[in-house]
Parts: C-alpha cells; sequence; structure tokens
C-alpha cells in the first residue's frame, strides 16, 4: 500500500518575503525571533515620539492607510488611527459592518475597490479566524496588510504590545513563568501571546480556566493547561487575564459570570500567590467584577493602562517596519 | 455501433481478468473478451497499446448541482466530466433545489441525463421532505421514478424517532437508506476538532460526532433490519465501529472519499478554503485507518463527494467558505495512488485490481439490485454485458490544473499550484453502452483536459 504522503509545495510564510522581512503582520505564529525584537526596539524609539510636543515623523508621509473594521472595535481602531496618524498617514476609517457587506459586496470586492483608491494599508479586523491571509493573497503587491484581530485565531500587534510591557518590566523572556487566566478557546489574544512568548525563549506558558474554555490539546503549543487558578498563578511572573465575553453564559460553555468569577477570577488574595513582583495585564477592555476585581484591575502590580501607552508605539513600529519591506 | 478495442489490457477486478486482448463491442453490450471472431467488423477500431481497458467507473456521491445551483454546476458540465474522469455510473445526491423528495424532479433529471447520453445517472432520493427531517417522502413513488435509494444528504435527522420510523419503512420496501454518519450538534464546526483546528481558531467537530451518529445508526439498523450504507466515513473510531457492526453480520456498507482518503487537516495550511470539505479533513492516524479499511474491505467504495462550487462562495475565509471540491475526474487517478498503482508505468496486478475494485466493483455491490437489469453486468467487462468502459493510460503523468477542469467547479484540494500533488494516469476513451462519451485518443498527453505532461 502506497501512503506515502504525496509530494507537497513548501508554502512559504505569506507574511514573509523572499527574503525573510515582514511585508503583512498577520500572526505571530512563524514570527522570527529578531523581526519581534526588531519590532520592540522599534516601538522604544517611537516611545520618545510620543512625549515630544509634536508627536509625529514623517515615515508614511504620503501614504493611505485604511482602517478595515468588519467587526466593530472603536478603541483598537483608534490605537491604529493615532499610530498611523504620528506617522503622517492618511488615515481612512472604514466601518465595514454597517455598509458594503451589509448590501451583499463580497469582502474581496470590498478590497479591490478600496485598492482603485490607492490603498497602501490595511489594517483588518473580521470575525471569521483566517480573513486577513485572504486579503493579503489578493492585494497588490505594494498593499501591506496588518491582522487588527480575526475570528479567534490571531491579534498579533495585541501579542507585541504585550511582550513590549513584557520586557519593560521584566527585561528578559528566559526565566519567566507567565499565565494566561480565562476564555483561551475563543481568545485570538491568548493564541498569538503564546506563539509569541515561546518563540522568545519563555520556559513556562500556563493557560488557566475551565475545561470547556481551556481544552487539552493547547499543550500542542507548548504550554501548559490549569484548570484551577491557584495551581495556574503560583508564582508566576507575568499573569495575563482576558475578557470574559458575555455570550459565553450561553451554549453551556458557563453557568454563570459569578461562578466564573469565583473559581478564576482574579483577587488581591489569589495575586499573592504569584511572585511578590509580579504584574498584571489585560488586553481591555475589562470587566470588573467577572474575571478581575478592581482592587487588582487598579492596584500597584497592574500595568494595564501603561499596555496601552505602548499599544501605540508598537502600532507605529509594525506599520513603518512592513511599509519599508517590498513583497 | 460497432467498436473493436485492440490489443489493451483487460483488467476486471469482479472476475479476476488481467491479460492483454480485444474486445469487440456491438448495440452497446460487450460480444467479445480476449479472442475476437475474424469476421467481426467494426466501425471504429482503437489502439489500446499500453493502455488499459477497464470497466466505467461507478461513483456513489457527486452532486451534479440540477435543479436550483446551476450557477456551481449543470448536468452537461458534471456529466461531462464525469465521462472525463472514467466515470460511466453516477449516484447524486438530493441536496438540490428543490431537494429531490418529489418524483417529477427525479423523471427529469433522469431524462435529461439519458438525452445527454454521457454518464448513467443514478439518484437518491431525499429519506424526508425537504430533508428536514419531519416527514417521510414517497419512497416507492420515488423508487419508481427511478431512485436507488434515499438519503438526508448533509441534513442529519436529529429526532430518532423520525429516523428509526424511515429506516422501518424504507425496509418494508427493501430500500437501501444512505447516511453521513454526524451528529446535527456536535458536527456544526468548519474543521476537524485537533490541534490545527485550535491553532488556527477555527471552530471544532470531534471524532465524537460521527461515532455518536455511528452508534444510534448502528442501533437502528440492529433494531430495524433496514440496509443502510454510510458515507464518506472520516475518522479511525467511526471505521472501527463500522468493522464492529459488519463483524455482527448487520447490513451495512461504507465509503470514504477521495478527501479523506488522502489528506489531513496540516493541507488546511494557512486557511486554504479549497480544503473546506465535508466531513472536515482529520488526522493522520485517521487517514491511515481509512486507508487501512478500504484496503480490507471494511469499507466498500472510494467516491468523488464531487461538489463544485463557484468562485464566489469559495474566495471567502475559511470558515465562510462553502464546503466541497470537485472531484470526478480526480477519482481515477486517486484510487490508483491510493493502492500504489501508480509506482510504475505498468502497475502490478495487484495493485491495479484494488484501485479498481473500490470504483467499481465495491460500489457496485452497495448498489446491488437497485440498478435493477444493470445489475448484472455494469461495473464488468462480461460477454453480453453493457459496454460501460474505461480506457485509460497507466504510464500517463499529469497535475491538476484547475482551469482545465472540464467540470464547472474548479476548486479542489489536489490543485497542483496549492499542494504539488502528482498524479499518474490518463483517461482515453469512456464508452458508456457502447456509445463514446468521452474520447481524447486523438489528444496528445499535454492538450487533454487539466493536464501538464
Amino acid at each position: 500500500m502506497s501512503t506515502s504522503l504525496p509530494m507537497r509545495k513548501p508554502q512559504r510564510n505569506p507574511q514573509l518575503n523572499a527574503h525573510g522581512e515582514l511585508i503583512h503582520l498577520l500572526s505571530t505564529e512563524g514570527l522570527p525571533q529578531p523581526i519581534i525584537h526588531q519590532i520592540l526596539d522599534t516601538a522604544e524609539q517611537f516611545l520618545s515620539v510620543n512625549d515630544r510636543e509634536v508627536k509625529k515623523v514623517p515615515l508614511l508621509r504620503g501614504k493611505s492607510v485604511f482602517n478595515l473594521f468588519f467587526e466593530n472595535s472603536t478603541r483598537t481602531r483608534t490605537t491604529f488611527e493615532i499610530a498611523a496618524k504620528r506617522l503622517s498617514a492618511d488615515v481612512i476609517n472604514l466601518d465595514i459592518a454597517r455598509s458594503s457587506a451589509s448590501k451583499g459586496e463580497s469582502l474581496l470586492d470590498t478590497i479591490a475597490n478600496l485598492s482603485a483608491m490607492q490603498a497602501d494599508m490595511f489594517i483588518v479586523r473580521h470575525s471569521e479566524s483566517g480573513a486577513p491571509y485572504l486579503i493579503a493573497q489578493h492585494v497588490a503587491p505594494h498593499v501591506h496588510v496588518v491582522n487588527a484581530g480575526d475570528g479567534r485565531h490571531a491579534h498579533p500587534t495585541q501579542a507585541l504590545l504585550d511582550m513590549y510591557t513584557i520586557r519593560h518590566y521584566k527585561k528578559d523572556f528566559t526565566n519567566l513563568t507567565v499565565a494566561i487566566v480565562g476564555d483561551i478557546v475563543h481568545s485570538r489574544v491568548a493564541r498569538s501571546n503564546i506563539h509569541a512568548l515561546t518563540t522568545l525563549g519563555v520556559p513556562e506558558v500556563r493557560v488557566v480556566g475551565p475545561r470547556t474554555l481551556v481544552p487539552g490539546d493547547l499543550r500542542e503549543m507548548g504550554v501548559r493547561v490549569c484548570h484551577n487558578l491557584e495551581e495556574g498563578i503560583k508564582d508566576a511572573d507575568v499573569v495575563i487575564m482576558l475578557r470574559l465575553q458575555n455570550e459565553r453564559m450561553n451554549g453551556g460553555m458557563l453557568p454563570s459570570s459569578g461562578e466564573f468569577f469565583k473559581e478564576f477570577g482574579l483577587t488581591q488574595a489569589k495575586l499573592a500567590l504569584a511572585k511578590p513582583d509580579a504584574i498584571v495585564m489585560h488586553p481591555g477592555p475589562i470587566n470588573r467584577g467577572v474575571e478581575i476585581e478592581s482592587a487588582v484591575a487598579d492596584g500597584k502590580q497592574s500595568v494595564i493602562l501603561p499596555q496601552v501607552t505602548f499599544g501605540i508605539a508598537v502600532r507605529m513600529a509594525v506599520m513603518s517596519i512592513i511599509a519599508g519591506n517590498e513583497a | 455501433m460497432k467498436i473493436l478495442i485492440q490489443q489493451g489490457r483487460l483488467v476486471d477486478p469482479a472476475s479476476g481478468l488481467d491479460q492483454v486482448g480485444d474486445l469487440a463491442i456491438s448495440a452497446g453490450r460487450i460480444t467479445a473478451i480476449g479472442d475476437v471472431p475474424a469476421d467481426f467488423a467494426p466501425d471504429r477500431t482503437i489502439d489500446a497499446r499500453g493502455l488499459i481497458v477497464a470497466p466505467g467507473l461507478v461513483d456513489l456521491a457527486a452532486r451534479l448541482r440540477e435543479p436550483g445551483h446551476e450557477h456551481e454546476g449543470m448536468l452537461e458540465s458534471e456529466l461531462a466530466a464525469a465521462a472525463a474522469g472514467g466515470v460511466t455510473s453516477v449516484v447524486c445526491l438530493p441536496d438540490t433545489d428543490p431537494t429531490l423528495d418529489e418524483p417529477g424532479l427525479v423523471e427529469m433529471l433522469k431524462l435529461r441525463a439519458r438525452k445527454l447520453s454521457r454518464c448513467r445517472l443514478f439518484p437518491l432520493g431525499a429519506l424526508t421532505r425537504g430533508l428536514k427531517g419531519e416527514n417521510l417522502t414517497e419512497m416507492a413513488e420515488l423508487h419508481e421514478a427511478g431512485c436507488v435509494g434515499f438519503s438526508q444528504a448533509e441534513a442529519p435527522v436529529q429526532n430518532t424517532q423520525v429516523l428509526q420510523r424511515a429506516l422501518q419503512y424504507a425496509a418494508t420496501f427493501g430500500y437501501t437508506v444512505w447516511l453521513r454518519p454526524n451528529d446535527a450538534w456536535l458536527g456544526k464546526g468548519v474543521a476537524a476538532s485537533g490541534p490545527v483546528a485550535t491553532r488556527l481558531g477555527l471552530s471544532g467537530v470531534p471524532v465524537a460526532a460521527e461515532t455518536i451518529a455511528l452508534n444510534t445508526i448502528i442501533e437502528l439498523v440492529r433494531a430495524t433490519g433496514a440496509r443502510v450504507h454510510l458515507c464518506r466515513l472520516s475518522s479511525a473510531a467511526g471505521v472501527e465501529l463500522v468493522r464492529q457492526a459488519k463483524a455482527q453480520g448487520l447490513p451495512i456498507t461504507a465509503d470514504v472519499s477521495i478527501n479523506s482518503l488522502l489528506l489531513t487537516d496540516i493541507d488546511i495550511g494557512y486557511f486554504n478554503p479549497s480544503m473546506r470539505v465535508n466531513p472536515p479533513l482529520r488526522q493522520l492516524r485517521d487517514r491511515d485507518a481509512l486507508q487501512a479499511a478500504l484496503a480490507d474491505g471494511t469499507l466498500d467504495a472510494l467516491v468523488s463527494d464531487h461538489t463544485p462550487v463557484s468562485e464566489d462562495e469559495k474566495t471567502l475565509p475559511f470558515g465562510e467558505a462553502e464546503p466541497g471540491a470537485t472531484g470526478l475526474e480526480l477519482l481515477l487517478s486517486l484510487a490508483l495512488k491510493w493502492s500504489g498503482a501508480d509506482a510504475t508505468d505498468s502497475p502490478d496486478a495487484a495493485s491495479l485490481r484494488r484501485a479498481l475494485s473500490v470504483v467499481t466493483q465495491g460500489p457496485l455491490k452497495v448498489l446491488g439490485d437497485s440498478l435493477g437489469s444493470l445489475a448484472s453486468s455494469a461495473g464488468r467487462l462480461t460477454e453480453g454485458g453493457v459496454a460501460d468502459i474505461v480506457i485509460f493510460d497507466p504510464a500517463a503523468r499529469w497535475t491538476v490544473q484547475p482551469d482545465a477542469l472540464v467540470s464547472q467547479g474548479k476548486h479542489t484540494p489536489f490543485a497542483f499550484r496549492d499542494t504539488g500533488f502528482q498524479m499518474a494516469g490518463r483517461v482515453r476513451l469512456t464508452l458508456v453502452a457502447g456509445q463514446v462519451a468521452h474520447d481524447a485518443t486523438e489528444a496528445p498527453a499535454s492538450a487533454a483536459h487539466g493536464v501538464t505532461a
């Protein structure tokens, strides 16, 4: 019996060009460590721009950046908009959820139309995993695509700003224990963080939550799976809390947000199990009293607001780097 | 028309025939095999040296898209695709629009197919009205109109009482019920549960979606005595349940699609929507178990699961893309690949027989008496039998270039541009009832459909 695998074409990671340079940012999976550090180093330089009187640099002058949000998110869209404007780009916001898509125009028709308007970069958020890959495959060679969150799959700029935050407070990745807590299975932030953390050499990444939200095959991504918060955050250096969506209470995922908070919510008492200098992160928007208590969210170990500040610099770094590389 | 096929390698898995010789056809029937009487005066003589002459393929699962989905496929294009793939009999599914739950629709399809005379068409009728899983269709009427069995296509009967009654009613008349085992709730995802789906953030279909449905169906077969054909198994655990049920003597048969037989979820790559098929591609151990089960007879047939999907419905994010892939033109080459008959230009008798058996003899066993007068000779080479024949070149190597496919559906996981798949075996001539349905005898290998040399 011939059961040998048929000969396959090797597939190049679509976010890199033939020289291994970043042309789109689609996922932190397969993102080489030097590129991650390049992004973080570049962000560090931009952070000082944000403190200046005139907060602009001319790197994307004359370029058009389209914010394409097929799924609403005022906050993420705004941070991309600020980042693009500080790079001197022209920014066009399109709330697709309420326009062409609802008139039946296909995703690729929308892209073709906007490309005809001389777009240079698309910032894409979409409810379907993989949608930015389809777009990246179909844009003209000079157009760059940044994934601003696709389905459950990836949210690479969030992960990179999380890496920036961790590097800022902890300096070295190679001696850390990082716990990601909450709804892992539906979380693009969790997936992107797992890939980035393992690429950067974090020796222990834990994912923590009930079995309905933290399936066992996450182990294949190189993480330790914990179904108990105390075990999950014990001696952690970094605790990343995820937002719990209300719809998880439907379909048998969870009985109630109250029970979730009791079992997996982060309180001061539970945080005491982590290292004394542990930092607490959250991609926002936070649900006080659902996944995190206010005393922790506003406490001295919380770095939730610095994350937002760093996020703008990291997005500036990503946009300026990919704009400088040719397909 | 009288046709003489000269010096081909005549292969028939049903009788064990495998010899070089001549074959004569007259009035739609095979009149001589091996040695042809000297006074036979053919209208056309075909030089089949180096080619294999075999029974036409029988495909148990193809969507031809009529009525209702003509933008994705029409009888003209899809039956031409069948002929191009050496398929001379095809079973089509009832998930059309409207669904095949009225005898008039079935008669119309049969009539249209007969006029095209490319390929024999055997429709499956809907088991329940509108495939809604609530009320039974008029099975006896539909059978009279030409249905060879009754199916729910991709819509599982959720109400087990309705399913039990449907099986009881079908068993009354001895009709076969064709079911794809898939739990209505667990089966809703877009990719097989597992590391790939988890990593890509795609909703998963656990193996339990298949095994729960299989257990339900098997228990109802035990209780009702109905004959059930299990369509498109996808998992190692599912295969094991079929093996056990067959060992208990239950009246069941089963098939697997070319997609599940040769691919795994890893082939999804970077969200390639061509890999979006039903059932979803599973893991390596499942693929290996399906390959072994097809070899040991636990699975009776290999099917193309041909489903032409329009460009608009397929160039979408993975989870929104319409499931399905074109397959009629790939069935023969993929059967040869599975059996190892593609390894040399002149395949050994055992692997060639294995490949042809799962696309001729196996499917015929599933169809059984439902073929009526054809049952005794379709899928075979027998003197006096119908001349449904494929002649193919086992040494021809080719790759799938989607735009060159005859089918209106251009999406396939086996496209060279996506996966670099290498194929062996090209159809040179297809005869249905002794009439030429597809003729590539003149075309050089590089100009034949879907081919690069």
